[in-house]
């Protein structure tokens, strides 16, 4: 399986967040990025964060929209909140499939 | 009767009064639904004891949901985020019915003579009416705003009689439907009422339809007492201004905040409530708060407003004295305050904390903490009183 991910995809694979870390990082999408984007990810005010939305779209793009938001829209900067590794890890672990709480 | 009679007979009374126990007749006033957002499940609490009576399960994705009474109070309809719409029956703690409408939903409505259950969807954007015993569709009104083009649809509210009043987020426009002849609304469409409207309220007599406006400062005012009359901008620049402080979570108008003559309103991307007479729709003052308010809340009888804040402040709420619009104290009932209810008098407010997963329940008078209750991440928290209130 891991061989179908595309190369792109695993870009700067180096990094993963500490097991604490992660936690937070995955409460965080499902439940604050998940009042806009539902928690299921599935859209809400905000587009669908599924690998099939996502999948063909730049991921320095996507990062970008994270860390500095979408002027003129709804999506707001998080940038206060997450790192340039963490918004990239949080954008890949969206492209795979994103993991579940617990 | 001789005793031979009386020992024939105790024996299977007394069975019989044991199996009664669990279904002795009890009253619902006091009875509310607290939403287990992430577990796709409801706890049935009541407020008199602050305690847990049990919990209904299989209800779908919860975030973002919402939840309207039957006139009764003996039903729950909890409109869900996938579309499920779900009548919980709150006595025998079980669903009476369930339907997935649509594939993304945002809340609903109950008409006032409870008879139509209306919800908002985002996917594929439009308003479905139900019947409220059956849950079978009474109509269907797409939000088609251009050809081709659906619109999500917020912000929707009874209006009186049998209309519902929504919003529409990308085309800026505030629908009045008239259930009259059920099965083909009559519709009424309100153009250019601003940008998009993400919220709304209607006031607790009944007679005005308020959308918050995302894209713009200020708010959309309909009076549905006279919808011939058109919709009215009112305080134009209390948005976001000049500051454009990034909104990490929409405010919610749910709720109206009103304390004799004036409302207090959540203002977007601002550390701000706003204070507005009713009378004029003028903004009278503004109350500087910890962080961006999400639900501003008056107590039911008005003498103080409780708020709470999206991130980084949401581990607070404030509470604000309406005689001096002075914020009299600060909580901490726990991480990531997602949702506040009062009572239906007001002498207890319940607090869901999400990640602390527990409900805290603060006395009124004194700000202090009577009771906890663990729940699985909290969001909303709806009594029963809804039943009985207008706008809902
Ligand atoms: C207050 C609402 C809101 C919150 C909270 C929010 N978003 Fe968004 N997001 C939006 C909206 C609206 C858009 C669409 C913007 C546009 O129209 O270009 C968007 C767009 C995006 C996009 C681009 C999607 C695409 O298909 O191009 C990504 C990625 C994204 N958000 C991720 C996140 C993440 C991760 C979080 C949490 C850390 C988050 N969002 C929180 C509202 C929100």
């Amino acid at each position: 399986m891991i061989l179908a991910v595309p190369p792109a995809l695993g870009a700067d694979s180096s990094f993963t967040p500490d097991p604490t870390r992660r936690q937070e990082l995955i409460r965080m999408v499902r439940q604050d990025c998940g009042s806009c984007h539902g928690l299921t990810l599935k859209g809400g005010l905000g587009p669908a964060l599924l690998p099939d939305a996502l999948r063909d779209k730049d991921r320095n793009g996507l990062v970008f929209s994270i860390l500095q938001g979408r002027p003129g829209t709804a999506m707001p900067p998080w940038q206060n909140f997450l790192s340039r590794r963490e918004a990239e890890w949080i954008v890949d672990q969206l492209r795979l499939g994103f993991p579940d709480e617990r | 009767m001789n005793a031979k009679m009386n020992a024939k007979w105790i024996a299977p009374l007394v069975l019989l009064l044991a199996g009664c126990a669990a279904w002795q007749p009890r009253g619902t006033g006091d009875l509310g639904l607290v939403v287990e957002r992430a577990a796709g499940r409801v706890m049935v609490v009541e407020t008199s004891g602050h305690s847990k009576l049990g919990e209904v399960t299989g209800l779908g994705d919860l975030s973002h949901a919402s939840v309207v009474y039957s006139r009764d109070q003996r039903y729950a309809f909890v409109f869900g985020r996938d579309g499920g719409l779900t009548k919980v029956d709150l006595l025998a703690q079980r669903i009476d019915r369930r339907i997935v409408q649509a594939g993304n939903s945002i809340g609903g409505a109950i008409s006032e003579d409870g008879r139509l259950v209306a919800v908002a969807n985002y996917e594929p954007g439009g308003v479905k009416v139900f019947d409220s015993a059956t849950l079978e569709l009474v109509a269907d009104i797409p939000s088609e705003y251009a050809p081709g083009r659906r619109a999500k649809v917020v912000g929707l509210e009874d209006a009186g009689g049998r209309r519902f009043a929504f919003s529409l987020f990308e085309a800026g426009e505030i629908w009045l439907a008239d259930l009259g002849a059920e099965a083909s609304p009559r519709l009424q469409k309100f153009k250019n009422i601003g940008q998009e409207p993400y919220d709304a309220l209607v006031t607790r007599d009944g007679r005005y339809y308020l959308a918050g406006l995302f894209g713009e400062d200020g708010l959309a005012l309909l009076d549905l007492w006279h919808p011939e009359r058109g919709v009215r901008r009112i305080l134009p620049g209390y948005g976001r201004g000049q500051e454009k402080l990034p909104v990490y979570k929409m405010p919610h108008l749910e709720g109206w905040a009103q304390a004799g003559n004036l409302a207090y309103l959540p203002a977007v991307g601002r550390h701000e409530v706003l204070v507005v007479d009713t009378r004029t729709w003028r903004e009278t003052g503004r109350i500087p708060v910890r962080g961006q308010p999400v639900f501003v809340m008056a107590e039911p009888g008005g003498r103080r407003v409780w708020v709470n804040f999206a991130l980084p402040d949401n581990g607070a709420v404030q509470v604000i004295d309406t005689e001096t619009l002075q914020v009299i104290q600060t909580l901490h009932p726990g991480r990531a305050v997602l949702h506040m209810e009062f009572t239906p008098r007001g002498e207890a407010v319940w607090i869901s904390c999400r990640d602390d997963n527990r409900v805290a329940v603060y006395d009124t008078a004194t700000l202090r903490e009577l009771a906890r209750l663990p729940a699985a991440s909290p969001s909303g928290i709806f009594f029963t009183a809804r039943a009985h209130g207008i706008g809902f």
